[in-house]
């Protein structure tokens, strides 16, 4: 194995992953009726929104382990 | 209620054609099903997409979909934290479950309890972990017969019915339902999972995205079904200068849940099933698209509060039995044709099997791995061991039927919410010990784990069961959080505190088999 694939390296990327815990821990940021969609207040599309951005912040991670070859 | 005959034939065909399929699964491959990692674990075989769908019907049980919409429906905006948390369990699962199927791979572990005991070298620590396991699992799957019983209660199947001179007898359905499984689960293990998975995902699917069409047509649009809901709930109270209030427990309970899911021993064997890292990395963004079919079938709690179908004499049986439990059965049948109902409830009748059958093949594992094989006996045959974990299974799935039949419902709803808080406590072991090369040892993972599983029951019981978040008070500021979490944090603490102390007084050697490379 070499030295490239056994340090544990923090690459910026990763920081995609918190960016989910951020927008959906912090519960003031969207505990709101406006902004409504069709009639669905944000409170309730925000999250559901969040189901597809989460995908979005996971793809750009996978496609970097996988080149570096994980 | 009378029987619907229409609804009751599309459900049993599509019910017993699934179960069928599950059965045959494995004349169409040559597997050997003496074999544990090929019953219990389906010999680590999964591709991608077998794992999306097997993944997805495990851990987007039949309960969820009826108990979520049912929490939006009696207590709103609450009930929603089942979006976050099926959300925030991926970056886990992308980032943690990769190093321990890795491990497991290696080292033949099939359970993560095994993972434990080669870790540390410590029997009483995989068994603190197993038994966890077990016992956190066996109301999870009395409360997907529950979900099956709520759903035969929605044909007008399984009301109480009086036999003179025996005494009411209300459970038959859900007996034949049991029996199906448990011979589908005896016989084909993993293998017929993962086949009767896919018919409940894509049965989930249409039900879900024909209920989200045409029952917001029906009343006129999104606008006026959130204008029918109680303003009160729409939204989380806000908290005040001395407590944080619901918005921060709303958080609690999403951040413990997304770390507890994964614990559990039935996402493990999914996990383990799969054939490699990528397929969990690809699953990680794959399977938020269940999180979306989620999302919107809580938002059918939202829709049965606008119909109203609590209020409608039909339905009232159902709710006195169930309670909003009955929600989303009533709604299906308020809103859809007989036939289109009762593919709806074959996708929750199915979507019951297929998480209910890997419960009880992990209960099976973790029992024959950590327990018979561990203490009872060590130099058992594959075959032996194959066939312990099958009839462990079953005995699983018999206490779990105990409970719904026996005892009353709140005993399974309660043990689950308990079951989620002691699961959690697992989380040392198994995530932290993937990291921490040797900052944490078997004595203060124990104590941690011991202190955790007090503690958590503690606040359980002082809650009443009524809920899973306690009140902690701390410097006069209220900080009302999930119980899970404030056990695990004691939990941890005390792991490593231990732990230190420990390794600085003794200078035993280290027992650990795995070694970093394992891990990648």
């Amino acid at each position: 194995m070499d030295e490239k694939t056994r340090k544990r390296g923090f690459h910026p990327v990763y920081l995609l992953l918190v960016l989910p815990f951020v927008a959906l821990l912090w519960v003031p940021l969207y505990n709101r009726i406006e902004p409504q969609v069709f009639g669905i207040p944000f409170f309730y599309w925000y999250q559901t929104l969040w189901t597809f951005l989460g995908t979005v912040c996971t793809i750009p991670v996978y496609l970097y382990e996988e080149r570096k070859g994980k | 209620m009378s029987a619907n005959p229409v609804a009751l034939t599309v459900f049993l065909v599509l019910f017993f054609a699934t179960a069928g399929l599950g059965f045959y699964a494995t004349k169409m491959k040559s597997v050997n099903l003496s074999d544990l990692g090929q019953w219990g674990l389906g010999g680590r075989s999964f591709g991608t997409l077998i794992a999306w769908f097997l993944l997805g019907g495990d851990i987007y049980t039949a309960y969820t979909f009826v108990a979520v919409p049912a929490l939006v429906a009696g207590a709103g905006a609450t009930g929603f934290f089942a979006v976050p948390f099926t959300i925030l369990m991926y970056p886990v699962l992308f980032v943690v479950m990769p190093r321990l199927w890795s491990v497991a791979n290696k080292h033949g572990y099939v359970t993560a309890a095994d993972f434990v005991r080669g870790r540390f070298g410590s029997r009483g620590l995989a068994l603190a972990v197993a038994a966890t396991g077990i016992v956190a699992t066996i109301p999870y799957i009395a409360l997907q017969l529950m979900g099956m019983q709520i759903v035969f209660a929605g044909m007008g199947l399984n009301f109480t019915l009086n036999l003179p001179g025996i005494g009411a007898f209300h459970d038959l359905p859900l007996l034949v339902a049991f029996l199906v499984l448990a011979i589908y689960t005896y016989h084909s293990g993993l293998h017929g999972t993962a086949m009767i998975s896919v018919v409940k995902g894509i049965l989930v699917y249409v039900a879900v995205l024909a209920a989200v069409i045409v029952i917001p047509i029906e009343l006129g649009g999104y606008g006026k079904i959130f204008a029918a809901a109680d303003p009160s709930t729409l939204l989380l109270g806000h908290g005040t200068a001395n407590n944080l209030g619901p918005q921060f427990s709303f958080a609690s309970l999403a951040l413990g849940s997304a770390l507890a899911l994964w614990l559990y021993p039935h996402s493990i064997t999914g996990v383990f099933s799969s054939s490699s890292r990528s397929v969990l990395k690809r699953n990680a963004f794959l399977l938020p698209s269940f999180t979306f079919a989620l999302a919107l079938i809580a938002l059918l709690g939202v829709m049965a509060v606008a119909v109203g179908v609590k209020g409608m004499p039909e339905y009232a049986e159902g709710y006195r039995i169930f309670g909003n439990n009955f929600a989303i059965p009533a709604l299906f049948l308020h809103s859809f044709s007989p036939w289109f109902a009762g593919l709806a409830f074959a996708a929750i009748g199915v979507g019951a099997l297929v998480p209910a059958a890997i419960m009880s093949i992990s209960c099976g594992n973790l029992f024959t791995r950590n327990i018979y094989k561990e203490f009872i006996a060590p130099d058992c045959t594959p075959a032996t061991e194959s066939r312990v974990a099958k009839i462990m299974s079953l005995a699983t799935k018999l206490a779990a039927l105990f409970f719904v039949v026996a005892l009353q419902s709140s005993y399974a709803i309660n043990l689950q919410l308990l079951g989620g808080i002691w699961i959690c406590q697992t989380l040392p072991s198994v995530m932290l010990a993937l990291y921490t090369p040797r900052q944490l040892n078997a004595p203060g993972l124990l104590l941690g784990w011991l202190a955790g599983m007090v503690a958590g029951t503690w606040m359980a019981i002082s809650l009443q069961f009524k809920g899973a978040v306690y009140s902690l008070d701390l410097f006069g500021l209220t900080i009302p959080c999930y119980a899970a979490i404030i056990a695990l944090v004691l939990n941890i603490i005390i792991a490593y505190a231990v732990s230190f102390l420990v390794s600085t007084i003794s200078n035993a050697p280290v027992q650990d088999e795995t070694v970093a490379e394992d891990y990648l």
